[in-house]
């Protein structure tokens, strides 16, 4: 007896699990999945006694079937796609075995968009509209930084235009897209042109501080040192600054992005734009009873692309930096 | 009278902080030789780097002017090259990289691609740091850094070097290796040099002159010691040398006999602090 348990102490790597090691293992995995077994369980009880004129508020369980039925009805929808263009091949196949000339159709499939399409056009709007901005912010965030006249006269701008809720820019970017977007055979949809430009006027201000605030702070010692070389201004900004400010762009770009996601469901639900924010809408207008489950479905997948979206940004940022001691988070 | 290499005539400069002046030199004359090699000791605060700045052009003095073979200094630029108390290298760029855009911006007509590449790797090769050329600043030492820093300098092959305690952030083992590496680089390529210390043994070891300014405000060269060592110095046979112990004692005395008669007086706040222990980071940043 003794003996055994000298001589497992005397050699520690043949205990399987140290005990550091579960006790890691309980601080990473363990209490996230208990935190969310609690809240889903406090979210079940609380489900059950709320009711609404559609019906109970549903609880994890309904919210789970309607996670099924939107995978079935998207099941279904590609089925009648894949049927659509089978007819279609079927059809133009035996016009041209009668008439080798004949003028043929071919048009694509214009179903009802399910729900997988809606959270692409959805990313697809917020990537535009962050694109945008960013063409915008980091631009104006470098000539900011690097010049404190041009700071002190963007300043007012910028602090008055930071606050506003994208509800309010809504009417307006709706007005003039519809006045100046006039092409025959538009590429974009104007409801898209609304979304993206009104994500972007909201998701402007964190990447074009962040910018200013990264620019402004560069060591001194190394804008002497680019001064004593004499680099040419714009070798200056690529070398020196861009580099030197990159941490606080990626700042300001996470939070934009965050901005600009959140921001993106208000203005669909208004614009709509057929994505996430135009799929809430709709399912409450609707008001079956699945409606609020299928909203509740929609709200954990904006939350949960809205953290995707987030660790994504990290990933980059952690590529791009130079700094790779720094601890991001 | 002949005209030297780089001359200093009555340099005063004047700040101007939330509207109220303050003056940091007057009166500042100095005529440099080619090849000479100068080093500016005296109290933190006396506007050592400032008298560094102006001539790197990185300050514009309020009255007189610097004069760098007969043409007057206004902006900063690479024949008046500036090794930074902390290395400032960028910290994104490896160490040849560091290097080759000095080397880029300043031979991008004169020497061809390989021509740059070979002159970056000799730079290097001078201050021993052909080891480390694809490293990050912030993976070499403090030491290195430092090297690099003035790789980076020499290889712009500046008419002066300009130093601004290039030595103080280093622990004293590292500061005697760099000290000596200094000496063997400006005898072979015969720079002008000027640097700031606070080391007084540093001075007398390194320098032809040794300039010792008083005390600021509006401060000033109190006096200019020659250092009368032959070359090559070495610092073993120095420690005992009498003329070493002598300029060594000179300097000490400047420093702390002007303290107590006129310095005292300007400056009542200023603690006694050895010479050679002191140092302060933000020096050249003082009167901004």
């Amino acid at each position: 007896m003794s003996e055994s348990s000298t001589s497992a102490a005397s050699r520690p790597l043949t205990i399987p699990f140290s005990l550091p090691k579960v006790r890691s293992v309980v601080e990473t995995a363990v209490f996230p999945i208990l935190g969310i077994l609690c809240f889903l369980l406090l979210w079940q009880f609380g489900a059950n006694r709320i009711d609404t004129s559609l019906g109970q508020f549903p609880g994890p369980v309904q919210v789970w079937e309607q996670v099924g039925n939107l995978a079935q009805e998207y099941q279904r929808e590609q089925e009648k796609e894949v049927a659509f263009y089978e007819r279609q091949e079927a059809r133009n196949a035996k016009k041209l075995a009668a008439n080798p000339d004949a003028e043929i159709k071919i048009r694509s499939y214009t179903g009802k968009p399910t729900y997988l399409d809606q959270i692409v056009t959805s990313l697809v709007t917020v990537a535009a509209g962050f694109f945008i901005a960013n063409l915008v912010a980091i631009p104006l965030g470098l000539l900011c930084g690097l010049s404190s006249g041009f700071y002190r006269a963007m300043n007012p701008i910028i602090q008055i235009f930071k606050p506003v809720s994208p509800l309010a820019w809504l009417p307006l970017v709706t007005m003039v897209v519809s006045a100046t977007y006039t092409a025959e055979d538009p590429f974009f949809e104007k409801s898209f042109l609304n979304s993206a430009i009104t994500v972007a006027l909201c998701c402007l201000w964190p990447t074009l501080i962040n910018t200013t605030v990264g620019v402004a702070g560069i060591d001194r010692d190394l804008v002497n040192v680019s001064r004593v070389m004499s680099l040419s201004p714009l070798v200056h900004v690529r070398k020196i600054v861009l580099p030197a400010a990159v941490p606080m762009i990626f700042t300001g770009l996470r939070l934009s992005l965050a901005t600009g996601w959140m921001v993106l469901i208000a203005a669909e639900m208004l614009a709509q734009n057929p994505g996430l924010g135009k799929f809430v809408w709709d399912e409450f207008q609707n008001g079956s009873s699945n409606s609020l489950g299928r909203i509740m479905v929609a709200v954990l997948t904006i939350g949960f692309i809205g953290f995707i979206l987030d660790r994504l940004m990290l990933l980059v940022q952690r590529r791009v930096s130079w700094d790779k001691q720094a601890v991001l988070r | 009278m002949s005209m030297s290499y780089l001359e200093l005539s009555d340099v005063g400069i004047e700040f101007d902080t939330n509207g109220e002046k303050f003056r940091a030199l007057r009166n500042v004359n100095l005529k440099i030789q080619q090849g000479e090699f100068v080093s500016l000791i005296g109290h933190s605060g006396c506007g050592k780097s400032t008298v560094l700045n102006i001539i790197a052009g990185l300050h514009q003095a309020t009255e007189g002017g610097v004069i760098l073979q007969g043409k007057e200094v206004s902006d900063p630029g690479p024949d008046r090259a500036v090794v930074f108390q902390n290395h400032s290298l960028m910290p994104w760029l490896t160490v040849r990289e560091n290097v080759e855009l000095a080397v880029n911006q300043v031979f991008k007509s004169t020497k061809s691609k390989a021509e740059r590449r070979d002159w970056v790797l000799h730079n290097l090769a001078l201050v021993n740091m052909e080891h480390a050329l694809d490293k990050l600043p912030g993976e070499i030492s403090g030491g290195m850094k430092q090297r690099v820093g003035i790789a980076r300098c020499l290889a712009m092959q500046p008419r002066v070097l300009l130093m601004d305690e290039p030595f103080g952030a280093l622990d004293a083992l590292t500061r005697a290796q760099l000290q000596d590496s200094l000496m063997k680089i400006q005898a072979e390529l015969g720079n002008t040099v000027v640097m700031i210390t606070h080391d007084v043994d540093e001075a007398v070891l390194l320098s032809d002159r040794i300039v010792m300014m008083t005390n600021g405000p509006a401060a000033t060269i109190g006096k200019v010691l020659s250092v009368e060592l032959e070359r090559p110095r070495d610092r073993l046979d120095l420690a005992e040398d009498p003329t070493f112990v002598h300029l060594r004692q000179q300097v000490l005395e400047f420093l702390y006999a002007k303290k107590h008669d006129e310095g005292a007086a300007a400056r009542p706040s200023l603690e006694a602090v050895p010479a050679a222990s002191k140092h302060d980071g933000d020096d050249h940043t003082e009167a901004a």
